[in-house]
């Protein structure tokens, strides 16, 4: 089951470039939260705080704090076990190649020390029927690699690679739009199937996007969250000027 | 400022809207003159303007879907074109209002002018106020000006509802004037539905400015009752 994300007074930087200022927010559990706003806002950016990545550039910097449900990942939780809670979804799918489709679902609970040949079956089985590939690729699970797959199906490979490990979280930094429509829709239905599960939260410069899957949504506007609200509120009568003059694409 | 063409179309499905604005007021003044001089000829006019009125709904519903099916408005835009779409079909209905009213005019030219007591005139400025105010609510995007209007239909309401009182007793007790009465009580009922389309168009300025749904929220004494006739 998901658990709820608690950021307070988060600040982030590439360099000298404040990318992040003072975030302070509170992203419910089992629901789908989407992030919108300009490029170079600090959305993704701030994805990459919730799981660590951010760090990972050694340029990049962060302080204050981030808390997972009852972990604070800032303060107590090693990277690996991070990115087990939490899973990650990027906007190009990027599965392993020269895995065969089983190999690329596999791959975290292997590295996460599974051996059990019937355990990984089953897990594979449930990760790919969760991310509705299932039907489509089980005649050729050892078969076939990740990479033969359409776009659209390699992306639901990542998801079932990053729902295997049993992630409390899952992150997706513009799942959809390197897809085509009917690919974008299965992923839509998907994240609205996941996120009594799981907490979403997805990044998204496709508004009728969030609209559709998310139940809250913020928006990113220089680095700042300007508003914070039910996606129903942000996209009918947002509070601020800002948010209203970019979702209508005054600016942008 | 981005998204420069559906700005513009925004701006000339505001520029339609207000054509028919023009029209429907044009024709319920129209219609109202026609019965204070009794003057069929502007009855004609009131007919012809209402089959512009009734090409113009079609083609703002058109322009309206086109924008939600082509340009997925938000927030502010979205809220416009949904009020858009429901001032054009109350607009269209003062047009009937209007139409409704130079029938009944016509009518009553065939009859011997009779005294009644109910004032046609007075009911009549108070409905045209009301379509002025919030067409002119519409145009400078002002809510105050259409909060205004909420509060004047009572007034309307209540005419009715004694015109409704003191013609039945006339249909009663002087049945040599009933068709007169029964005629000035139609048209007293056509000028109540014009101040209730006035009061849809003002709520739905409300809506597009602040984002704010004020329908049903008022009271009942006096005010938008279904029943009023009664």
């Amino acid at each position: 089951m998901g658990v709820g994300i608690e950021v307070t007074t988060l600040n982030a930087w590439y360099g000298t470039n404040h990318t992040l200022q003072d975030i302070n927010l509170h992203i419910p559990a089992n629901h789908a939260t989407a992030l919108i706003g300009p490029s170079g806002c600090g959305k993704s950016t701030f994805v990459r705080c919730i799981n660590r990545m951010h760090e990972t550039n050694p340029i990049a910097r962060v302080t204050g704090s981030v808390r997972i449900g009852d972990l604070d990942i800032y303060a107590d939780a090693k990277p690996v076990e991070i990115r087990r809670r939490v899973g990650m979804v990027f906007q190009r799918p990027n599965p392993f190649p020269t895995m065969s489709i089983y190999d690329n679902v596999a791959a975290g609970l292997k590295l996460n020390g599974y051996r059990n040949r019937q355990v990984l079956d089953e897990i594979v089985e449930k990760s790919l029927k969760n991310s509705a590939l299932w039907d489509e690729v089980k005649d050729d699970l050892k078969k076939k690699s990740g990479a033969s797959l359409s776009g659209g199906q390699q992306q639901r490979l990542c998801i079932a690679r990053a729902l295997a490990v049993d992630p409390e979280v899952l992150l997706m930094d513009e799942p959809a739009s390197a897809l085509d429509p009917v690919s974008t829709s299965k992923i839509e239905d998907l994240i609205f199937q996941l996120k009594s599960q799981y907490t979403i939260v997805i990044v998204t410069h496709n508004m009728q996007q969030a609209a559709r899957v998310a139940e809250k949504t913020g928006f990113f506007l220089n680095g700042r969250m300007v508003e914070f609200d039910s996606t129903h509120k942000i996209f009918t009568n947002p509070s601020d000027k800002r948010t209203e003059d970019y979702i209508t694409g005054r600016f942008g | 400022m981005t998204r420069i063409r559906f700005q513009q179309s925004l701006d000339e499905l505001k520029e339609q809207l207000l054509v028919m604005a023009g029209l429907a007021e044009q024709a319920i003044q129209r219609a109202i003159e026609a019965y204070r001089v009794r003057d069929l000829s502007i009855c004609d006019l009131v007919s012809r303007s209402e089959i512009a009125i009734n090409r113009l709904e079609r083609e703002i519903d058109q322009a309206a879907l086109d924008l939600l099916a082509m340009e997925q408005p938000m927030a502010i835009d979205l809220r416009f074109i949904l009020s858009v779409i429901k001032i054009n079909a109350d607009l269209e209905r003062v047009g009937d209002a209007a139409k409704s009213i130079s029938e009944r005019v016509r009518s009553m030219e065939q009859m011997a002018v009779a005294e009644l007591p109910v004032d046609i005139p007075k009911m009549a400025a108070l409905a045209s106020e009301m379509v002025r105010k919030c067409l002119q609510s519409f145009i400078e995007a002002d809510a105050d000006l259409a909060r205004s209007v909420l509060a004047m239909d009572d007034a309307v309401d209540a005419m009715n509802r004694a015109a409704y009182k003191s013609l039945t007793k006339v249909m009663e007790e002087e049945s040599h004037i009933a068709p007169q009465a029964l005629n000035a009580l139609m048209i007293s009922r056509s000028l109540e539905r014009v101040a209730d389309h006035a009061t849809n168009i003002s709520e739905d300025v409300i809506f597009w400015v602040q984002g704010a749904d004020v329908r049903h929220h008022r009271s009942k004494t006096g005010g938008r009752d279904p029943h009023a006739m009664g």
